[in-house]
Parts: C-alpha cells; structure tokens; sequence
C-alpha cells in the first residue's frame, strides 16, 4: 500500500469511529466497542482486496455479528448502504438493527449468533468449485466466537473439501463479554497454531496497521484456506473505551460523546 | 423409505439440475448410487459435524444450489437445532433437511435414536414447510414437493420396509392438502408416516367384523398443515381417529382438535399419540409403539368407541 493509500484508509476509519459514535447518541445501547477493533480489518477488505466491480464478486461474511456497525460504516462509505439506512439504525421502523440481516444492502447473512459464518463460507467455497467461480470469500470472525464448535469443525472441514479460496479474519481483541480471553479463557490461546494444525495457512498481523493487513492478506500462497489472526484493541481509538468490557453494550453519554469526538478529530479526520 | 427417497432424489435431481446432497458420516442408501454416478462432485460428507452440515447446506443455498441434507432424523435437526432456525428459516433458503429413521424406526438403538417431538420441534419455526409421508410411494412425491418449496423443508421418513399403501388411493398427492387414500363413511382416521398402516389394518378389521367402513387420510403435509380440509373432514365424519408416532403436544392430534374448535365442531375425536415419557424398552417398531399403547387393537377400539 502507498503512503497515500494507508492515510487515507486511516482518515476513513476515524470517520467511521465519529460516525457510528454519532448513530450511538440515538441508543441508549448499541455495539460500539466491538465495532472499533474491526473496522480497520473491514475497510481493508472492502476497500484494497475484494473484487467489487466485476463478475465474479468476492463475498464478505460478518460472522461477527456484534460488531454490525462497522459494518454498517464500511458499506455507507462504500456506497452499499445509504446514508437514511445508517441513520435509522435500530430506529421504530427501521429494516436495520443491531445485528446485520440477510437481504438488507450489502448483508449477505444473517448474524449476530456465532459460529455461523465460517460454515456457510464453506458452503459457499464448495459451491464455487462447482461453479469453476475463482472468488474469494472473507469471513470476519471474533475471537470469543472461536470457543464455539461449529467453527473448529469448519476448520477441520474446509482443507478436506480442497477449499483455497476461504480468508477467514479473526479479530483477537483478546475481550469477551464476562471479561479476557487470557484471563477467562486461557486455553483458548494462542490461536494461530491451533489453526494452522487443521490443515489452514495462518498468519498473524497488527489488526489496525493497513499496511500489515493488507500485506499478510495479499501474500498467502492460496492453495489452502487462510485465516489472518489479526492483533486488535476493543474500542480502539477512544481512550476510555479501550479494553473496557462494560463499552461490548453501552452507548456513549453527552460528555463522553464530546471528548471521544474531540480524541478521534485527529490530522486529517476533519470530515 | 430409504430406497423410495433414492429414487425420488434422482428423478427429481435430474429435472432441477442444481441439487447437492450434503450428508455428515452417513452411507446413503445404496440406491443412491445412481445419483452419485450421474453426479459426482454433488455429494458432500461433511463427518461427524451436524451443525456444519447445515452451515454449508446454506452456503450452497445461498450460492443457487438446493442441498438436502441427509442423517438420521434426529441428528439432522436437534443437534444442529440453531443453525436449521437461524442459517435455514431466518434466512428462508431452500434446503430439504432429509430425516432418516422419524419416529421409532431405530427402534432398538434407543431413544437418541428416537425422533417423537421433531413435528412439534420443527412446526413451530418459521418459514419451515414439514413433509411427513406415509409409505414409500408418497416418499417420491414428497421429494419432488420438497424441490418446488422457495423456503426449508423438514422431510420425515423411515427407514426400510414399509409396505405400500397409497397404490390404490382415491385421490393424488397434493402438496398442502389432506390425501384420502381410502373411502369409508362411518369413521375417519388421519395420520401421517408409517404408523398409518396400523390405521389401514384396524379398519380392515373393523369392516370384517362390523361391516363399517373408515375413510383413511394421511397428513402428508404436516406444515403448513390443511386446516380447511380437517375441517371439512370434521364435518362430513362423526367419529374422527388421529394416528402419529409423536408426542401430543405440537402434534396432529392437537392441529385435528384446533381445527375443531375453530370451526365449532361437535365430532368426536380420539387422539392417539405417543406418552409424554422416554420409555426405556427395547424391542420392534411395533413394540414400542405398543409400549405407548398404539396398536391395531387400540385404532380398533377407539373405531368401536
């Protein structure tokens, strides 16, 4: 990525940090910590490695549900989903709520329990052999959702079924609801070995650095399923939220509102 | 049932040209053989993992493929129970979740075998459509409604052996509607899957020894179920019998009786069903159906009553 690129994937991302801040003063609860440790990982995607414009259309699959509304930031940014949609998010009325729904813009599933998404992607890469399709579908994972056994099963399926085309993003903010992963769960870690022993490439990155994104990604081998373990800091960019669990459900008062906006105004971010 | 259902897949295979079938540590009947031939690269065994059966299942849904999926009955939709509700109904794709073995048919390997509550299980989902034939000719047909559904299909059928009874049936097939499949005006007995037998044989004694005749009806489709036609069966019969290898609640009988009270009703109705109970008894099919007290004799009696 150029210098260029990266900074303005970085002014981006603080945009969408102000954004789903701004959706938030409507709630009273709503996933916004969550929504910060993936956005980087999600605008990488959509805007440096999926083929979007032509046929055959790589797939993006948020098995994260909980983290819907970077999604929501990242499809609004990239002309996917309106401005009125994001808007009326989990608004009386609204078609979008708090976790992503099959059939609304850009959603290809529906969310928001874990462990789905990584066995519907498989569905997905099986049915693309058949179709002699060569897309790429990116799964974004949490690591809390790791723990669930539909996903080591996925795992174990995928590299027998001589699927290469899975990059499965795991977003290892190391928190989950009742606290730490190493704290809580600690047998959970280290991933990235647990991973590669059921037959997929694995790499490990800096999950906010575009660059170490985009360049683990970009240089797998594609014969195997890949699953990019990616470093990241729930509620990234806002001081007080950072490994906060207590900010996986709240919404920001007034004056925190204020102070997170005046953290995330930063060089560049005026938008 | 196993066999019927191989046949019907291929036939049907053959006329839609986008089915997979998605099994997870299972030998299909050897009569699948024919479509494993014809179409090799469409059987997917995805081992001892249900809930990801249901996961790709969907993905390839979602990709213009109509999976079945094919296990045991009870393995197919309790073990993965969440992914059928959130991957198959709230997302409304059209997989047919083929259940081997509904009911009691594994009748000695015990009740993790068993599969007594999965028309009430199933029933109560959203989108789902629940398809429950009687012997191995209505399997066919159930299997070609099943591929013309937009959403999912829950398709309950034995396993071997059933015997015919539909091949002299009054009336076709019909997706949603109640099938008579034999004429009489004293009585009606309903059921669905192969316990209806045990109605065919109770009438034929019933008409041997009193000269009354039971028409005989099988719920096919138990979702979404035909309540204008249990309505107008209450209405042209005074004794109505229920049949099923399932638990009473969520099940016919309970649709039988809402069916009546909705539309005022006065027919006297018997609802035969399995007892609200594990029962720890080993033995035939038929044994265990007489353990929950279903037997011709008690289809008899409730005729006589």
């Amino acid at each position: 990525m150029t210098e260029e690129k990266i900074a303005a994937a970085q002014s981006r991302c603080r945009q969408y940090r102000r954004r789903i801040l701004e959706v938030s003063q409507r709630l009273t609860a709503l996933h916004v910590a969550p929504a910060f440790s993936c956005l980087e990982l999600i605008d990488c995607c959509y805007f440096e490695l999926m083929q979007r414009d032509k046929e055959p259309k790589d797939t993006f699959l948020m098995s994260k549900g909980h983290g819907a509304m970077a999604l929501y930031a990242v499809l609004e940014a990239a002309g996917i989903m309106s401005r009125v949609d994001m808007d009326s998010v989990c608004q009386p009325g609204s078609q979008i709520g708090g976790h992503p729904d099959h059939g609304l813009p850009g959603v290809e599933i529906s969310s928001g329990s874990l462990g789905h998404g990584l066995p519907i992607a498989v569905g997905m890469a099986r049915a693309d052999l058949e179709l002699g399709q060569p897309r790429t579908i990116y799964v974004l994972m949490g690591d809390g959702e790791m723990m669930e056994g539909s996903v080591w099963e996925s795992l174990l399926l995928a590299p027998t079924l001589g699927i290469a085309n899975i990059v499965a993003i795991i977003d290892h903010n190391k928190s989950i609801a009742r606290g730490s992963i190493p704290i809580n769960h600690p047998n959970l870690l280290p991933l990235a070995p647990k991973i590669a022993a059921f037959g997929w490439e694995v790499a490990e990155a800096d999950g906010h650095s575009q660059a170490a994104i985009v360049g683990a990604i970009g240089s797998r081998s594609r014969t195997k399923p890949f699953a990019l373990v990616a470093h990241t800091v729930k509620g990234k960019g806002v001081s007080y939220m950072e490994n906060k669990p207590i900010w996986a459900y709240r919404s920001p008062n007034k004056d925190e509102f204020a102070q997170a906006m005046k953290e995330l105004a930063g060089a560049g971010g005026a938008a | 049932m196993r066999d019927a259902f191989a046949r019907g897949f291929c036939k049907a295979a053959r006329q839609h040209g986008n089915f997979f079938l998605v099994v997870a540590d299972i030998s299909p009947a050897a009569s699948l053989d024919d479509f494993r031939k014809e179409f090799p690269t469409r059987l997917v065994d995805v081992g001892v993992s249900e809930s990801t059966m249901i996961g790709v299942a969907a993905g390839l849904a979602l990709r213009g493929f109509r999976p079945f999926t094919y296990t045991i009955a009870n393995f197919t939709i309790y073990r993965p129970f969440e992914q059928v509700r959130v991957d198959l109904c709230y997302q409304n794709l059209p997989v047919v979740l083929v259940g081997i073995g509904g009911g009691m048919s594994y009748s000695a390997l015990g009740g993790t075998h068993h599969t007594i509550e999965d028309i009430a299980v199933m029933g109560c989902l959203p989108n789902m459509t629940i398809l429950a034939p009687c012997d191995p000719l209505e399997v066919e047909a159930a299997v070609m409604a099943a591929a013309e559904q937009k959403g999912p299909v829950y398709l309950r059928v034995g396993k071997s052996g059933e015997p015919a009874i539909t091949a002299q049936a009054p009336e076709p097939f019909e997706f949603g509607k109640l099938r008579r499949i034999a004429d009489g005006g004293d009585a009606a007995i309903i059921g669905f899957g192969p316990i209806l037998k045990l109605g065919v044989d109770a009438a034929a004694r019933w008409q041997k020894e009193t000269g009354k005749k039971a028409a005989i009806y099988s719920a096919h489709t138990m979702k979404p179920f035909d309540q204008a036609g249990a309505q107008a069966l209450l209405r042209r019969h005074s004794k109505v019998i229920t049949v099923e290898e399932h638990v009473g609640l969520g099940g016919l009988g309970s649709l039988v009786r809402l069916a009546a009270q909705e539309s005022g009703s006065r027919t006297q109705i018997t609802t035969l069903h399995l007892r609200d109970e594990f029962i720890h008894i080993y033995g035939s099919q038929d044994d265990l159906r007489a353990a929950h007290g279903i037997t011709v004799e008690t289809i008899y009696q409730a005729l006589n009553g």
